[in-house]
């Protein structure tokens, strides 16, 4: 069709807006037979339109109507394009706005340039400036059936770039248009739109229907025919890889074409043809490795002789990923493979394919030694390419596929990899893999200098690789409760060490590390403790929000296991600094309760100390003190004043010193000290706004008066041992009791051995309490104030406390410990600033860091025999669900093993002769599932469980239910398309006379199978 | 198989996008975006492969122009990466010296092109001639329908005389 203008609906545009000037423009589809005079006018163009199908389906009001300028003076792309280019980026949004309603009114016209091109807009804006599309699927459909190619393609392109098969509710109305352009007599340009939109759009439903369509585009008569039409030179039709290609979308979604499309499929692999081999091997490498494989062994022989005359790289790289697939199932085909591989290896200059045949044999064939030898020499030759990262990349991941079983391969290119890692400047791929592969060559042996090695390296490299590191190295000696980890104190002081890297943020698994090792290794603890004070006693740790947690399990452990403490005042100290105040309230409580523990644990100890212990502490110093708890606020002067000669700042330094040098002794000074400082630091907190730290603020607080009562202790030694109704010795009873019990690990399965205990209904629907709660008009608030005070007033409190203890504390806690604050100077400058938490170390230093790590890491990877210094101390297991989290992926497996392999099976196998036994069991379970419930297991066939894991959840549910109500009509289809493929077994053995062959032979072979255990597919095999 | 393929610039504008997989609109837009910002930065000296999600980006840059494809994690990278030179290739052959404003101007036919070259995510053909040979039929085919249609305006204005005025409209809208 020449003309595509329509020339009354021009004249009769003409006339009424411009000449006539109507009041209202007609609707579209009402041509008053007034205007039926001007065609004759207009004279030169003959005939009227044919009627339009669309015409009634976009008729509208009269104010949408496209009007005459619309068509006539309509811009096209190139206009739209460049107006969009003309105009600054601000002024975008408005234009395409203004575009798009231009869009929506041209699209409505009847004349389909018009509407072609309008189409053709919308498809622009909506691919290049992602404009919703979806509205306009009717739209694209009219322009379907268009004659003129042109049209047919914009539509077509308009059709796969905005349909989606779950979302795209008219979709079901191309069905017919598709495969009036599928049949062979429509020229193959319009066949190969079709197949594209086919391919790219169809939902399991357009699929099934379309299935049938598919065959004679696949099968080589067919194609033969139309090339013949065309004179084509080339004797093979462009059709049929694109049909291939189709089947295999089509076979993914619908499991039901499989008897229908395979055996066409299979076909094609036996093509003279290069490019339609190609299509169908790469469809059969997507099928192998989306499903389970089993049942594409019998095609083995087939791959096989491809691999073996095939010169095409892309070609051969499919066939390895096939067998890489295939050679699991079948040992004997390994035993084939090696030599067609080795020689691939030796001859290719390829490194795609190279590098395919390295991993098919890392992954497939560990055995062969004689291939794996050639495959780590490319894997050196890949690594030893300085300027090809991607090689470097694509050796560093060969060579995590080879498996701890031939670690040697690592072994021998670990200068590589270390250098990969330590590279300055490298890429995060590289060196992420180079990590996998440092990691998983660590062993009992040689894990205390890897470990060390990475923690330092770790300290000078970015924060995201840092992180990396940090994240191995306590994953690895996590793993299955510390195996690898011989000495703990090592290893205790080494996550000491990873939290004074600057960019650490591994907070979580740290503290649990922590806290875990605590519970589990008793001849850990005391070095535990030491790392926990040192973590504990650094201002600075505290200002920064990434290490809070780990400074929650130091606080907790310290507190827990303070026995092992060798400074208890030190520890109080460090607990109560002035910056505890940066903490969250959660950690703070945990420091609190560390606290409340140092304090029963002192008195426990002063009550429990051998008596010459407290003779010496009494001869030494204090006999005559009469110092009482009562005048806590004077306790240090009273001290001071009593130590003769000294100014009372200096005093308290030099008295706790003296103190802290007969430390295991406690005497009623320390402990009234302790006592004092845990008053002044914790008294305040007793109203703080967070209900934790106020809890546990006032339990502390509750105790030390409860002691405060007691005035007797420590007034006379003697007094104290001769109070027999000893208060103070039953409170601290009562206090060990409570903290005596040792905390252990907690199995994961622990609360599930707990038995139900009888009259609990555990399972009772609490849905009437939500009526309760109605009925009494009580609203369930979420935030409940267990304050009594008012807000206000805590607050108020708050912030006038901590100014008045922080400077004075502050400044008693710069003193005795002066080496983790900033020089004086400074300091008075910015009185209350800390230095940053850990600067990181100057950029001078990395280079020689990283010769550092070459080093270091020289002998390290070579699993030596190291001579434990001590034995391994015992770690606390439980016996179940400790740390191993167990799998279902078995489970999911076998409801993965689908529909669509077992599909297959049957065609390939179950058709013809009897399966063997373990075959017919499968087959029989898939082919039954398939009659009778289909729908609830078909989608799972669908690539949509590993689409991107971009969910296609309501896109599952949605076809589900579209299954249901089709369940009968495919009973009939199914029977439908039984007859065809006896049509085309037909067809297909009259054209093929290799597939007669390869039939043959499967006819042959079937008696054998009746024989167990001895499948058909070997013998086919070799 | 490939999921998808994105003509990306500098600036994150995509100029070309085709899935291969069925994805909602505003995911298509979180995809664009998180692979421009997933390979935007990364220096010249680094892989071509990047992860994404449970898939692999394969990339490569030509001039300010990112080819990504993304393919699955057990897929050959250098293959594709030879694939993604393959396809520019074949535009500069088609577009002589292939520029950016080529793919915005006839972003149709690099569609066209794009289909002849991968269907349903598989690549339909490796080598170069052949789908410049095919292509070349399309050159010569190319209707340009804008003219024809400016004609046949002429001709009705030829028809109906019309005020002058008119005349002056449309010449100034035609320019």
């Amino acid at each position: 069709m020449d003309r595509n203008l329509d020339p009354s609906i021009v004249a009769e545009r003409m006339q009424e807006p411009n000449i006539f000037r109507k009041d209202e423009l007609e609707v579209v589809g009402q041509r008053t037979p007034k205007n039926k005079h001007l065609p004759d006018a207009f004279g030169l163009r003959a005939p009227p339109p044919a009627p339009r199908p669309w015409r009634g389906g976009s008729s509208s009001s009269s104010s949408t109507a496209p009007s005459l300028v619309d068509s006539l003076f309509q811009r096209s792309l190139d206009d739209l394009i460049k107006s969009l280019r003309s105009q600054p980026a601000s002024a975008e949004p408005v234009l395409l706005s203004r575009a798009l309603a231009e869009i929506r009114r041209e699209i409505r016209s009847p004349d389909p340039d018009t509407k072609a091109v309008a189409l053709q807009k919308l498809t622009y804006l909506s691919s290049i400036h992602g404009l919703d599309a979806s509205w306009a699927a009717f739209h694209a459909l009219e322009l379907l059936p268009s004659p003129s190619p042109l049209h047919k393609r914009l539509a077509y392109l308009a059709a796969s770039l905005s349909f989606h098969p779950s979302t795209t509710d008219v979709l079901p109305l191309s069905t017919h248009q598709l495969r009036k352009d599928l049949s062979p007599s429509s020229p193959p340009p319009f066949s190969s739109l079709a197949l594209h939109l086919l391919s790219l759009s169809a939902s399991p439903d357009l699929a099934r229907h379309l299935a049938s369509d598919l065959i004679p585009l696949l099968s080589p008569r067919a194609s033969s025919t139309i090339t013949n039409t065309k004179n084509n030179n080339n004797n093979s039709s462009p059709l049929r890889p694109k049909a291939a290609a189709a089947a295999l979308r089509a076979l993914s979604l619908c499991p039901d074409a499989v008897p229908l499309l395979f055996k066409p499929l299979v076909d094609c692999l036996s093509s003279p043809v290069p490019r339609i081999v190609s299509t169908a091997v790469g469809a059969f490498a997507e099928l192998v490795s989306t499903t389970d494989p089993a049942p594409y062994l019998p095609l083995a022989p087939e791959f096989y002789r491809l691999l073996t005359d095939s010169r095409n790289n892309w070609v051969l790289i499919k066939l390895l990923k096939i067998f890489a697939r295939l050679a699991p199932l079948e040992p004997r085909l390994a035993a084939r493979l090696v030599d067609p591989l080795c020689d691939l290896l030796r001859r290719s200059s390829a490194q795609s394919l190279v590098f395919e045949c390295v991993r098919t044999i890392f992954s497939g064939f560990p055995d062969h030694d004689h291939a794996l030898r050639l495959a780590v020499d490319k894997v050196k030759e890949f690594l030893a390419n300085d300027d090809d990262p991607n090689l470097r990349y694509l050796g560093l991941r060969a060579l995590t596929m080879i498996g701890p079983r031939n670690s040697w391969a690592v072994e021998e290119s670990r200068d590589s990899v270390i250098r990969s890692l330590a590279d300055p400047d490298p890429d995060p791929n590289i060196r992420r893999e180079a990590l996998r592969l440092i990691m998983g060559m660590v062993f009992d042996t040689n894990v205390v200098e890897i470990s060390v090695m990475l923690v330092n390296y770790a300290m000078k490299s970015d924060p995201v690789f840092a992180n990396e590191i940090l994240d191995a190295v306590l994953t690895t000696c996590g793993r299955n409760v510390y195996e690898l980890i011989v000495d703990f104190d090592w290893y205790v002081s080494l996550l000491g060490e990873m939290v004074r890297n600057p960019h650490c943020a591994k907070g979580e698994e740290i503290e649990r590390q922590l806290v875990d090792i605590g519970l589990r290794v008793r001849d850990a603890r005391p070095e535990l403790v030491r790392v926990a004070r040192d973590l504990l006693i650094d201002p600075a740790l505290l200002g920064n929000p990434l290490l809070c947690r780990i400074l929650s399990a130091a606080a907790w452990v310290s507190g827990e296991y303070v026995e092992f403490s060798r400074n208890r005042l030190e520890l109080v100290e460090a607990l109560l600094q002035p910056r505890t105040s940066l903490l969250p309230p959660l950690v703070r409580a945990v420091y609190i309760q560390a606290v409340f523990k140092v304090l029963a644990f002192c008195f426990n100890s002063y009550i429990d100390q051998p008596e010459a212990s407290q003779v010496s502490s009494l001869g030494n110093s204090t006999t005559g003190l009469g110092l009482t708890i009562e005048c806590n606020a004077a306790a240090a002067n009273c001290l001071s004043d009593d130590i003769t000669g000294m100014e009372s700042a200096d005093g308290i330094a030099s008295l706790l010193s003296s103190i802290e040098k007969k430390d295991p002794f406690f005497t009623c000074e320390y402990l009234s000290h302790i006592l004092y400082l845990i008053e002044t630091a914790v008294g305040p907190l007793s109203e703080n706004a967070d209900v934790e730290v106020q809890e546990r603020a006032r339990n502390v607080l509750g105790l030390i008066h409860m002691l405060k009562e007691i005035p007797v202790w420590k007034t006379e030694e003697e007094g104290f041992k001769k109070d027999k109704d000893n208060r103070i010795g039953k409170i601290m009873n009562l206090m060990r009791a409570l903290f005596s019990e040792e905390l252990g690990p907690v199995s994961v399965n622990a609360q599930k051995r707990v038995p139900v205990p009888e009259g609990l209904v555990l399972k009772e629907n609490l849905a009437d309490l939500a009526m309760i709660l109605t009925e009494g008009d009580i609203a369930p608030s979420m935030s409940i104030s267990f304050s009594l005070r008012s807000h206000q007033h805590m607050e108020i409190k708050d912030e006038a406390m901590p100014s008045v203890q922080s400077t004075s504390l502050l400044a008693e806690h710069r003193k005795r410990h002066g080496l983790y604050y900033l020089s004086a100077e400074k300091d008075d400058t910015e009185s209350n600033d800390f230095p940053h938490a850990l600067d990181p170390l100057l950029p001078g230093s990395h280079s020689d860091a990283t010769e550092d790590l070459v080093k270091l890491t020289e002998q390290s990877l070579i699993p030596r025999k190291v001579k434990p210094t001590k034995p391994r101390p015992i770690v606390l297991k439980l016996d179940e669900g400790d740390g191993v989290s167990t799998s279902t992926s078995t489970t999911v497996k076998e409801s993965k093993d689908d529909l669509l392999s077992g599909a297959i099976h049957d065609v390939l196998l179950g058709n013809e002769g009897k399966p063997s036994s373990s075959q017919k069991r499968s087959s029989n379970k898939s082919s039954g599932r398939r009659v009778k419930e289909v729908s609830d297991n078909s989608e799972s066939v669908s690539q949509s469980k590993e689409n991107l894991d971009l969910g296609d959840r309501e896109n599952r549910s949605s076809r589900r239910s579209k299954h249901r109500s089709h369940d009968k009509e495919r009973h009939r289809s199914s029977q439908n398309n039984e007859e065809k493929e006896e049509k085309s077994h037909r067809n297909s053995t009259r054209s093929s006379h290799h597939h007669e062959r390869q039939k043959h032979r499967q006819r042959g072979e079937a008696p054998l199978n009746v024989v167990p255990q001895a499948p058909v597919i070997q013998d086919l095999l070799l | 198989m490939i999921r998808f393929i994105l003509l990306q610039n500098r600036q994150g504008k995509t100029r070309l996008a085709k899935y291969y997989v069925p994805l909602e609109d505003s995911e298509k837009h979180k995809v664009e975006y998180e692979v421009h910002r997933l390979v935007v930065n990364r220096d010249p000296k680094f892989t071509n492969f990047v992860e994404f999600r449970t898939h692999k980006i394969i990339y490569r840059r030509y001039a300010g122009l990112f080819f990504s494809m993304c393919v699955d994690i057990t897929d050959n990278e250098l293959a594709y990466l030879e694939c993604i030179h393959l396809f520019v290739e074949i535009l500069d052959h088609f577009f002589s010296n292939v520029c950016e404003l080529d793919l915005v101007f006839n972003f149709h036919k690099v569609y066209l092109i794009l289909d002849e070259f991968i269907l349903a995510g598989e690549l339909q053909e490796t080598s170069k001639k052949a789908i410049i040979e095919r292509m070349g039929s399309w050159k010569s085919k190319n209707e340009n329908w804008i003219k024809r249609r400016l004609e046949s305006i002429l001709e009705l204005l030829l028809v109906y005389t019309v005020p002058v005025q008119f005349w002056s409209w449309l010449h100034h809208h035609c320019t």
